[in-house]
């Protein structure tokens, strides 16, 4: 496979070419803030918290879903991507209820670590306050699409780790939530087979093991990148 | 659908606790109200929410006694999983709930009530609080702190250092007492105990140099209400509820907890979102009950500890059947602090709290739940309906405030009728109105200002419900 050379703030960076920007830069010790992104699966681009400059091009690139060019000057901290990042981030807070004190994830929460690696001391969009309701039919894992930031995590490792696709994304624009099969209650679903995956995936307090209280929620995801490093590397074919 | 809802920014933002006072045809004062601010909303909000979160959820409500409301709401929860909790679990919510008596009473002895019996009513307010204390008594101040600190302590070694530990959860507990947490209360006790001792000898002074407030400082018959074991000694986080007149005669025992709404009616007041918790079969206002330490002491036979027991037995003394003086709170409030002492003290020698069985496991085995335990102001209620996913249909709060309501009317009533003389409301009288209220140490914003006076409007209404005169200070 040819390799790419090019720079990342200014530190000159080679990887294989079909890597993404975001692999490249982790691979170099750069740290991008991400959200969307799940080690062992692919990524959609959805959060567009990692975003990143290139010289010559006007708009932003996500990092996770941008492949390396030869050459490519990269930026990944600016005050324009700052200013970005803070302003998403805050938008994905004002779209739904986070109530962070008396949540499962509280301190165990991608997001919530995000808001705080960013800065985000307020939000200065009006909250919407939307009336979402949370599933706990299911004997197992409860959901609530009051903390739901739409990263489709969930999804991806439902469909392509664990082969199930009882989870997906229904609706548009502020009326888009995750359901279960078509669009049924998470217990009634007759493709769900308890693995647990989604719960394992899911960055903040919207999917969690039935029973837990605030801030019990804490997930394990080397389970998630076993399952598919050894698939990947066929460790379990003798 | 005409519906109007007030909200009246006075209440809201400066907190001051409302009185109105009534005065009959000829003057006098017939009876008083002493406006508590409840927010009702929060048993609306928590509708929906699965209930294996409210108990850190319910902490919330009250930034004063969190633990109360962990506890009670824990225990809600494990009448919805119809389970027995493991028994080291149930210790170790005791332990936690001794620590909250502990801190609670002893914020309200000696930072809060304390300034004002032992520098007298009059001094200026300014002076009339903790830090004229530790002018005036320094050793004293610092003890009580202290005392505080070892019930604060008790908790956060069970809980963790976070504010609102939802440690205690549905089923148990989320971890033991470790050894060093062990060591570090057991090294506190000798201490805890010597300023109990200290605390004793002050108030029994203060009774002697404050006969007068003893009789008129909400003295008056009522019921009392708090948890017994079924024995009869003193409770706090499991046995049955007993009811007690002002003659001490047993009047109900071993009433089922849950059961609550068989025997305690709520009466709704015109004009307010509050309600009056009264004993159903008496009516109101003959069912008027108070909760809390005198309650808890009154309705119980012993402590079911040796120093506590042999308090409770000068307690006793200075009662004809009940202690019916809401002055003597205080005093029941120490020997409360005692017990919980000697409690911690025992169960320091349990081998089961360091046990890592610690909470059981069950679905929605039962639509409704019903916690109730003792917290420091009085017996609290949790009760919850859920549907069969877990998800709360309906919350309702009872606690301890809202119960003595009654009394604490009747209380500010007792002491203005001392004061009040033709339209005038008095600086004296205020005063001590403000620690008439104190003695049931309510659990609001406005009771616990402890540096300063208490934020008080106090109006005074004429027979026709014409306002006579106003006078708010704070
Ligand atoms: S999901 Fe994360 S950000 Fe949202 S309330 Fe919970 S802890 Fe806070
Ligand atoms: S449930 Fe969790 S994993 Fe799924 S989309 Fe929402 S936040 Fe992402
Ligand atoms: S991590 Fe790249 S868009 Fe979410």
């Amino acid at each position: 496979m040819a390799a790419r050379t090019f720079t990342i703030d200014g530190k000159l960076v080679t990887a294989e070419e079909n890597a993404t920007v975001l692999d490249a830069a982790t691979e170099a010790g750069i740290d991008i803030p991400t959200l969307c992104h799940l080690e062992g699966v692919y990524d959609v681009g959805a959060c567009r918290l990692c975003l990143v400059e290139v010289t010559g091009i006007g708009k932003l690139l996500p990092a996770c879903t941008t492949r390396v060019a030869e050459g490519m000057e990269i930026k990944t901290d600016s005050e324009r991507l700052r200013k970005y990042r803070r302003m998403t981030i805050e938008l994905l807070f004002a779209e739904r209820n986070h109530v962070c004190a008396v949540c499962v994830a509280n301190s165990h929460c991608e997001l919530q670590a995000l808001a705080c690696r960013l800065g985000m001391d307020h939000v200065r969009y009006d909250y919407t306050f939307p009336r979402w309701s949370v599933d706990n039919t299911h004997t197992l894992f409860g959901m609530d699409h009051n903390r739901c930031i739409l990263c489709t995590r969930c999804v991806r490792v439902c469909w392509h780790i664990e082969g199930a696709g009882t989870k997906n994304v229904s609706g548009r624009g502020s009326h888009s939530h995750i359901i279960s099969d078509l669009n049924q209650s998470w217990g009634s679903s007759e493709t769900c087979t308890r693995c647990g995956k989604c719960v394992m995936g899911c960055p903040t307090g919207a999917l969690f093991a039935k029973g837990v209280t605030v801030s019990e929620m804490e997930r394990d995801r080397t389970k998630l990148e076993f399952i598919v490093t050894a698939r990947e590397k066929k460790q379990w074919i003798a | 659908m005409a519906q109007r809802i007030i909200i009246d920014p006075v209440t809201r933002i400066e907190g001051h606790a409302k009185i109105s006072i009534h005065l009959d045809d000829a003057g006098n004062v017939s009876d008083a109200e002493f406006h508590v601010v409840e927010f009702r909303g929060f048993e609306k909000f928590c509708e929906g929410r699965p209930y294996s979160e409210m108990p850190g959820i319910t902490p919330r409500i009250c930034g004063i006694c969190p633990v109360s409301h962990l506890l009670a709401s824990a225990k809600a929860g494990d009448a919805i999983m119809a389970v027995n909790i493991p028994p080291a679990a149930d210790k170790l919510r005791r332990l936690m709930n001794l620590g909250q008596f502990i801190q609670s009473h002893a914020l309200s002895f000696f930072h809060l009530s304390a300034p004002d019996f032992l520098l007298g009513w009059d001094t200026p307010p300014a002076q009339r609080n903790v830090f004229g204390l530790i002018a005036a008594n320094k050793e004293l101040a610092r003890a009580g702190i202290r005392l505080r600190q070892f019930g604060q302590e008790v908790i956060q070694i069970l809980g963790g250092q976070k504010v609102h530990p939802a440690w205690a959860v549905p089923g148990g507990v989320r971890s033991a007492l470790s050894e060093a947490g062990r060591a570090k209360i057991r090294a506190w006790l000798p201490e805890a105990h010597a300023t109990t001792r200290v605390a004793f000898d002050l108030f029994k002074h203060t009774m002697e140099t404050h006969k007068r407030e003893v009789q008129f400082f909400g003295n008056f018959p009522s019921l009392f209400m708090g948890l017994v074991e079924p024995d009869g000694t003193w409770e706090h986080h499991g046995g049955k509820l007993r009811f007690t007149d002002s003659s001490g005669c047993i009047i109900a025992d071993q009433l089922e907890p849950s059961k609550y709404a068989d025997y305690i009616a709520e009466a709704a007041h015109p004009g307010s979102y509050l309600k009056s918790p009264y004993y159903s079969p008496l009516g109101c206002p003959d069912g008027m009950y108070r909760v809390g330490p005198l309650a808890r002491l009154n309705v119980a036979e012993r402590m079911g500890t040796p120093l506590a027991d042999a308090e409770l037995k000068l307690f006793k003394g200075l009662g004809r059947g009940a202690v019916t003086s809401s002055f003597l709170y205080h005093y029941a409030r120490l020997i409360e602090i005692l017990t919980c002492i000697e409690r911690v003290e025992q169960l320091m020698d349990d081998p089961e709290l360091g046990s890592d069985y610690l909470r059981a496991d069950a679905g929605i085995n039962s639509l409704r739940g019903v916690g109730v335990s003792e917290a420091p102001r009085g017996t609290l209620f949790h009760d919850y309906t859920v549907d069969r996913d877990g998800l709360l249909r309906k919350v309702n709060l009872i606690v301890a405030t809202g119960q003595n309501n009654l009394a604490m009317n009747q209380t500010v009533a007792q002491i203005a009728r001392h004061y009040v003389r033709g339209t005038d409301i008095p600086e004296a009288m205020l005063n001590r109105v403000e620690h008439g209220i104190r003695c049931y140490d309510p659990c609001l914003s406005c009771s616990t200002h402890a540096v300063g006076q208490m934020p008080l409007e106090v109006r005074l209404l004429g027979p026709d419900g014409a306002l006579l005169n106003r006078v708010t200070r704070g």
